[in-house]
């Protein structure tokens, strides 16, 4: 009998649940959907949900109106680039901060955070200007260093939190061994560190691909990402909502994959550890 | 234990990342600071001059600022209260059993992965539309007059196109917290008769507060910025009745080409900036171990 109403509370739950979860995916699932529409079923009333022409012909349009794959290939060479850049100066301000941590560290970690909460409309003026006078706007390397040094401290505290997490016994016994410097970083803490950086990796990609302040302002064209391409629909000429869904969806359908691969880590990553 | 020259290495080892995020802060914010007290203009270069607190005058003298503040404010606490109350919600349905629960974490989480101007632009057309908008649609299904959203409540659409990117945050982090508590501890207050309020109470609240002061913490760092969402839907508009401090400096600098009046501005979100990063650096150092 017990089982019997734990089994219907379930299914109670998963209803609703399900539900719920549908409702919020569901801006999601209709950009997909029109995105394989018609220009004019893309507005019928009443909505075709399923049953209408499915096409593909808004993918090649979207493509032959502005040069789509140089946007998509601007957002991964931005992202993945201020990413690794981020990472190589981070790893070892991360390492040392988790491993010879000074009487200063926290603090230091703190005010890392702190450079985070400075908001960008302080500091957007003199980017622009500097990077107007020094050449740099539109250019992939300009947006790749801003991009770099606005997700810095993200970097430098997940990675901490993840080095922190290494037992130093290990460190210890290796020494023991009489194991070097050299070995002791290769072939003891490496292996174990690969992991922490890898998520470190995946979330700032994410964040990076999803950037829309600096894209937006100090890329126009040339090196434009997908943010600033998606923008351009904002002024819209005559029927376009099926070209604006597949161009969104071709934005949005690679970091949806990468995300769902990383919800794990998402939330140490992005509470800074404080949340496991 | 640490010698000398270990203690040096782990400095040097330190030092890039912090030399550069020193001079990221300081160089364009010393910038902006001497902007603020020149009069300067982009569309009359050569004409820069010193004038004091001018620029500052007249931006807190201009309604446009306090009009922004005011929906600066709304924005960062509508999507706060909406998140954490409607992820607090979520997470507490998402604990319960049930059947295909990894497929609706997946479903729940996915705004998360959308960049803004994708989620501005589908709100803003696609459902927001007063002709062609889902909305519209169902307006008219039960025989209801369309609304334009973003003409008549341009704040509030836009509070709750940014409160769905965030939602999913907060609930993922509730839900993780959530998944911590002590199982006995829930089931001794079932064997005393707690109610399911007096338990959410006394003992899931206390559990979650954590949990939930870091989302505070890390939204508000992200939504004192929302740009992104307001440029491709209002422009700020209409008048200034969705702009934002971030969007107001923009706007004041490079579509008004105005470097000094937007500098002050800049400044004062700095300062504001600050105020709200104290508060929270507070609660955070209290909560973080």
């Amino acid at each position: 009998m017990a089982r019997k109403i734990s089994d219907t509370r379930r299914w109670g739950f998963t209803i609703l649940a399900w539900g719920v979860a549908l409702l919020i995916f569901f801006p999601i699932l209709w950009t997909i959907l029109t995105s394989f529409k018609s220009e004019a079923d893309a507005i019928a009333s009443p909505p075709k949900f399923l049953f209408f022409d499915w096409t593909t012909q808004n993918y090649a349009e979207v493509q032959s109106r502005s040069p789509y794959f140089r946007h998509f290939m601007n957002s991964v060479i931005i992202s993945v680039g201020s990413t690794l850049l981020g990472l190589l100066i981070a790893i070892p301000a991360a390492w040392s901060m988790a491993f010879q941590p000074a009487k200063r560290t926290k603090d230091l970690l703190m005010w890392m955070l702190s450079t985070k909460m400075m908001p960008a409309a302080g500091v957007l003026i003199p980017m622009y200007l500097l990077f107007r006078s020094w050449g740099l706007l539109d250019t992939r390397m300009g947006i790749t260093v801003v991009l770099m040094l606005i997700n810095l401290p993200i970097i430098t505290w997940m990675l901490y939190t993840y080095f922190r997490e290494i037992p130093s016994e290990i460190l210890e016994a290796a020494r023991m061994d009489g194991a070097s410097l050299k070995n002791e970083i290769l072939h003891v803490l490496t292996p174990m560190a690969v992991p922490g950086i890898a998520s470190t990796l995946l979330l700032n990609v994410i964040l990076a691909w999803n950037e829309a302040f600096w894209t937006l302002n100090l890329t126009t064209s040339k090196a434009a990402p997908l943010t600033t391409f998606i923008a351009s629909y904002s002024s819209p000429e005559g029927l376009f909502y099926a070209k604006l869904s597949a161009a969104s969806t071709m934005a949005i359908a690679p970091i949806l994959i990468l995300g769902w691969f990383s919800q794990k880590q998402l939330v140490r990553g992005l509470t800074f550890g404080a949340v496991k | 234990m640490a010698t000398r020259h270990q203690k040096t290495l782990a400095r040097l080892m330190v030092a890039p990342s912090v030399l550069l995020l020193l001079g990221w802060m300081i160089v364009p914010l010393a910038m902006t600071l001497w902007f603020s007290f020149q009069s300067y203009n982009l569309l009359s270069p050569g004409m820069e001059q010193f004038i004091g607190w001018t620029n500052y005058k007249y931006f807190l003298s201009d309604p446009a600022f306090w009009t922004a503040m005011q929906n600066t404010l709304l924005l960062v606490g509508g999507v706060l209260v909406i998140t954490v109350g409607g992820g607090i919600l979520l997470a507490l349905l998402l604990d319960q059993p049930m059947f295909g629960q990894g497929i609706v974490r997946i479903l729940v989480i996915a705004p998360f992965f959308i960049m803004p101007t994708v989620s501005a632009l589908v709100w803003k057309n696609m459902f927001m539309n007063p002709v062609n908008g889902l909305f519209a649609w169902l307006a008219k299904a039960v025989g209801a007059q369309p609304i334009d959203f973003l003409a008549q409540y341009p704040l509030m659409s836009i509070i709750l196109i940014v409160a769905w990117q965030w939602l999913p945050f907060a609930t993922l982090i509730l839900l993780t917290a959530l998944q911590s508590l002590d199982s006995e501890q829930m089931e001794a207050a079932e064997m005393d008769g707690a109610s399911a309020l007096s338990k959410f109470i006394h003992l899931i609240l206390p559990h979650l507060s954590r949990a939930i002061t870091v989302v505070i913490l890390i939204e508000t760092i992200f939504l004192l910025s929302v740009f992104a969402e307001i440029l491709v839907t209002t422009n700020g508009g209409p008048g200034y009745q969705s702009t934002n401090l971030t969007y107001l400096v923009f706007s004041q600098a490079l579509l008004q080409f105005d470097v000094g009046g937007a500098s002050a501005g800049g400044i004062i979100a700095v300062i504001l900036a600050n105020i709200v990063a104290i508060f929270l650096m507070r609660m955070i150092g209290k909560t973080l171990e």
